[in-house]
């Protein structure tokens, strides 16, 4: 029989190695992002010259900007939909159908979504372009935010709205003044993550961006980027992405936990 | 002292369906200015539906309310002068004590200096002025019920409804809590009614108290009068610790085999003949080792075991034809062991005779 | 009661509609496409046919099913052999620590997918830091082929899905009152046999829903396959986008579309099967 604390022991050793396993790749990339030489592999140097080609190339630019407009539109409109959706479905009684509906939109292939998009804009004979990738990316992060305030709506005491209303608060002014404030956190950690996968986001940017590189977003540049090989701009661009994308995770659960839990 | 008082709140005939279930039935009840009233009843037993219906979280499936003289009944929550102190006290996590006990004036849209002076005197009155600034999280649950009191009495109701006020403390806070709340009812002056489960709190804490079952009253009347003269069984069983000999109506008293005739008055709608119960409290019992007087009723008894509880001890005895075991409860003086036999005495006019 | 439904309705209805209009119908719009002929120049004929559905079955596309689950199964097993004890060691950690442990796993997760793809493209490239280190051991003489193969698809897989393995589990094993493990020994089973007798099968939903939606999200994919199977390694993912892409034969890609659906939708179904007999066989267990 192997004792306890043995196998507690190898668990924990396990789990340390699962950390390196998932953050060795980022941080080989982060560090040949700095690499002075051309070479992706070998350690030639330190230099940032590789972060400032990628600040002077157009065609990145016009990719950062593109995205971000998509991903500020996108996070906006899901953040109201989101919010709004959860605060009804939590209302309405349970029903599967209404769950089901809500959480297509996390698990479906992304590859699926981004097909069905594309032929229902063609038969619409709508015109490609970042606007229809905004509509797109809509879809998904109405679900997240949805998803993050249905568990603050879930975990609030509802006799607190019944409170305001007992001591004399109509209904705008209890939503105002308490039930807003209260899933406020849930709401900000929601559109922060709906952010991230915004800017991250690939496959359903690349289908419903229509032609020409106008509406090409930075996911889109990197995949180009990527089949093109390995070089140390990706590796750069790579750096600054991942920083981004950890930064607002971050940022979102210290939001939705620090108001949970002081 | 308060039989005078006109009442403040009258309900005729108050019903709630849920579908099927009746969870409150035709219950009419005046609620008098300046009492502390509880409704007290088992889990089930519509006294939270019935509470949640005066403050107009619940609309009634027939039957009025008045205030005073006005038909309240179809408004709002928000437009009552009647507040309700939550059970899980409902207070908004995201303001200070303060915060929440302004809340409800700022409702009223006072002037801002005016807010300021009544909660500053409220939360005086709640022993909370030291904690003003402090979010809920970092309260105590005794804290916490103080703030929850203070927010609804700052609003000056006319009559404050309380939902289970101290089931989320502690035993010894909850006694405390019992008199702070009693000592806070006479100073403001305002109706209290609370909702409880625990018959020691109502005793404790009401001048009248209504014993709920199954939707309706079973007995309303000031807690001496439900201890010592329950009209029904279920009363006399759900307060304090009650005996009970079955039997049939006889002669001056109940017939109850093997202990020939148990004496005591029989009520008017009782004929011979009638099967009835004879309900004894534990502490108006006696126990001797000789053959009693005539005077008293007796029943013989063979002890099972005692508790011993301080300033008092309980004996449970067995004795025939009754279901559970017998409670008696003595001062503490004398001693009895376990398998000696007894004879328990009381004085029939210390007896009820239940139908 | 009726106007607190209505309100609810209300506040619902612009984010349903969105994801009606937006999901539900393009999806039908698929739906109906595969059961359409494909059109001369790429587009739609509208001609009834289950061509579609009988091509997909062809040896060729079967294949290409087949490897895709067997891909996706292989990475599945993996993961949730290395996500078990990893949830399970954050769960020996005092409380307060463990919510910093989980977001430490998952933080990669929410991050850019191709990036964290090319990784991988960095790591095991002929050129890449694993053949140069296993070189420069003097383990390899000549670098080997480590990418655009299965291998690395696989680890691709795992890679990207492990923190979301990670957490399922974890969830579960949290959701455990620990005084059932403590009964199950006191009650004299030893360690080996309270995690097969009492901690596996309580936990065996969050393994089961990890393992699903890691199988589902992993047969559906495309990047992966792409990127780091480099054309070689052909997958259902793969597959749909070349034929809405290179082939122009949509209703083929509807149907395949439309197949991988069905799969998912009967993987999700079995787990909620099993997902719901266990919580009524066990529904004390959690504390």
């Amino acid at each position: 029989m192997p004792d306890r604390a043995g196998v507690h022991l190898a668990a924990r050793v396990h789990l340390r190695l699962v950390y390196a396993f998932l953050y060795i790749p980022i941080l080989v990339l982060m560090v040949l992002s700095l690499n002075r030489a051309g070479l992706p592999t070998a350690w030639t140097g330190f230099s940032l010259k590789w972060y400032g080609v990628l600040a002077e190339s157009p065609a990145i630019v016009s990719a950062v900007r593109n995205t971000l407009v998509v991903a500020v539109s996108a996070t906006v409109i899901s953040s109201i939909l989101g919010t709004l959706l959860a605060m009804g479905a939590e209302r309405l009684n349970r029903s599967s159908t209404l769950d089901a509906l809500l959480f297509a939109p996390m698990i479906i292939p992304d590859i699926v979504l981004a097909i069905a998009l594309l032929s229902f804009f063609t038969l619409l004979n709508f015109t490609l372009g970042l606007h229809s990738i905004i509509l797109s990316h809509v879809v998904f992060n109405i679900a997240f935010v949805c998803a993050i305030v249905r568990t603050r709506l879930r975990n609030f005491d509802h006799s607190i709205i019944e409170a305001s209303d007992d001591l004399g608060a109509g209904r705008f002014t209890t939503f105002r003044r308490i039930t807003l404030p209260v899933i406020f956190p849930g709401v900000l950690a929601g559109a922060l993550l709906a952010f991230t996968l915004s800017i991250d986001e690939f496959i359903i940017a690349f289908f419903t961006a229509g032609p020409g590189e106008s509406s090409t977003t930075l996911p889109m540049r990197i995949y180009a980027m990527i089949r093109f090989g390995v070089t140390p701009e990706i590796n750069a661009m790579a750096t600054i992405v991942m920083f981004v994308s950890f930064a607002l995770v971050l940022l979102s659960q210290r939001i939705d936990r620090g108001s949970t839990q002081p | 002292m308060i039989d005078a008082a006109a009442p403040v709140i009258r309900l005729q005939d108050f019903s709630k369906q849920f579908g099927l279930v009746t969870a409150v039935d035709r219950i009419s009840v005046d609620f008098k200015e300046g009492e502390f009233f509880a409704l007290l009843g088992p889990s089930g037993c519509g006294k939270t539906t019935l509470l949640r219906m005066i403050a107009g979280f619940e609309t009634p499936s027939a039957g009025r309310m008045f205030l005073g003289t006005d038909d309240v009944t179809d408004l709002r929550p928000n437009r009552r002068p009647v507040n309700l102190m939550f059970q899980s006290y409902a207070l908004f996590p995201h303001m200070s004590v303060r915060g929440n006990v302004a809340y409800g004036l700022e409702m009223e849209r006072l002037p801002r200096a005016e807010i300021r002076r009544r909660v500053d005197e409220v939360l005086e009155m709640a022993k909370l002025s030291e904690l003003t600034d402090r979010k809920p999280d970092r309260l105590s649950g005794g804290q916490k019920q103080r703030v929850a009191l203070a927010r609804a009495l700052v609003k000056r109701p006319r009559v404050l409804l309380l939902d289970e006020p101290l089931a989320a403390l502690d035993k010894k806070l909850r006694q405390e809590m019992q008199l702070e709340l009693k000592r806070l009812q006479h100073e403001v002056g305002i109706t209290f009614v609370v909702v409880t489960h625990d018959q020691e709190e109502a005793l404790v804490m009401a001048d009248r108290i209504a014993l709920m079952r199954a939707g309706r009253i079973e007995q309303l009347g000031d807690p001496k009068t439900l201890y010592e003269q329950p009209a029904t069984r279920f009363v006399a069983d759900f307060i304090g610790v009650a005996n009970f000999f079955d039997g049939t109506v006889a002669e001056g008293g109940i017939l109850a085999p093997p202990h020939g005739v148990l004496r005591g008055a029989v009520p008017g709608e009782l004929s011979q003949g009638d099967s009835a119960t004879l309900t004894v409290r534990p502490e108006r019992i006696f126990l001797k080792t000789d053959k009693p007087s005539e005077a008293d009723n007796a029943v013989r008894g063979e002890v099972i075991d005692l508790a011993y509880h301080g300033s008092d001890v309980s004996v449970h005895l067995s004795v025939a034809n009754i279901t559970r075991h017998l409670v008696v409860r003595l001062s503490g003086e004398e001693t009895y062991r376990p398998g000696q036999s007894v004879w328990c005495c009381w004085n029939p006019a210390h007896a009820r005779i239940l139908a | 009661m009726r106007s607190r439904r209505l309100h609810a309705l209300l506040l619902a209805t612009p984010g349903l509609a969105w994801l009606v209009i937006f999901m539900i119908i393009p999806c039908l719009i698929v739906f109906f496409y595969s059961f359409f002929e494909r059109g001369t120049y790429g587009g739609i004929d509208y001609v009834f046919t289950l061509g579609n559905f009988a091509r997909a079955l062809e040896p060729i596309y079967l294949t290409i099913f087949l490897d895709s689950a067997r891909i996706a199964g292989i990475a599945t097993v993996i993961a949730l052999l290395l996500a078990y004890p990893a949830a399970y060691a954050i769960t020996l950690a005092p409380p307060g620590r463990q919510s910093r442990y989980l977001l430490l796993v998952m933080l990669p997760f929410w991050s850019n997918y191709l990036i964290r793809t090319y990784a991988w493209i960095v790591l095991l490239n002929r050129e890449g830091l694993i053949n140069r280190g296993l070189g420069g051991l003097g383990v390899i003489d000549e670098p080997i082929s480590l990418l655009y193969n299965e291998f690395a698809v696989i680890v691709g897989l795992i890679y990207n899905y492990l923190p979301f393995v990670i957490l399922s589990i974890y969830a579960s094993l949290q959701r455990l009152n620990p005084e059932i493990r403590e009964a199950s020994e006191d009650l004299g089973a030893p360690a080996w046999r309270t995690f097969l007798r009492v901690t596996l099968p309580l936990t065996l939903p969050g393994v089961a829903a990890g393992g699903v939606f890691m199988f589902v999200l992993s047969i559906g994919n495309f990047i992966t396959p792409d990127l780091l199977g480099g054309g070689r390694v052909h997958m259902v993912g793969t597959l749909v986008y070349d034929q809405f892409l290179s082939a122009r034969d949509w209703p083929f890609g509807a149907a395949l579309s439309m197949t991988l659906i069905a799969i998912m939708l009967l993987l999700l179904f079995l787990q909620a099967v099993l997902v719901n007999r266990a919580q009524r066989d066990r529904g004390t267990a959690h504390a």
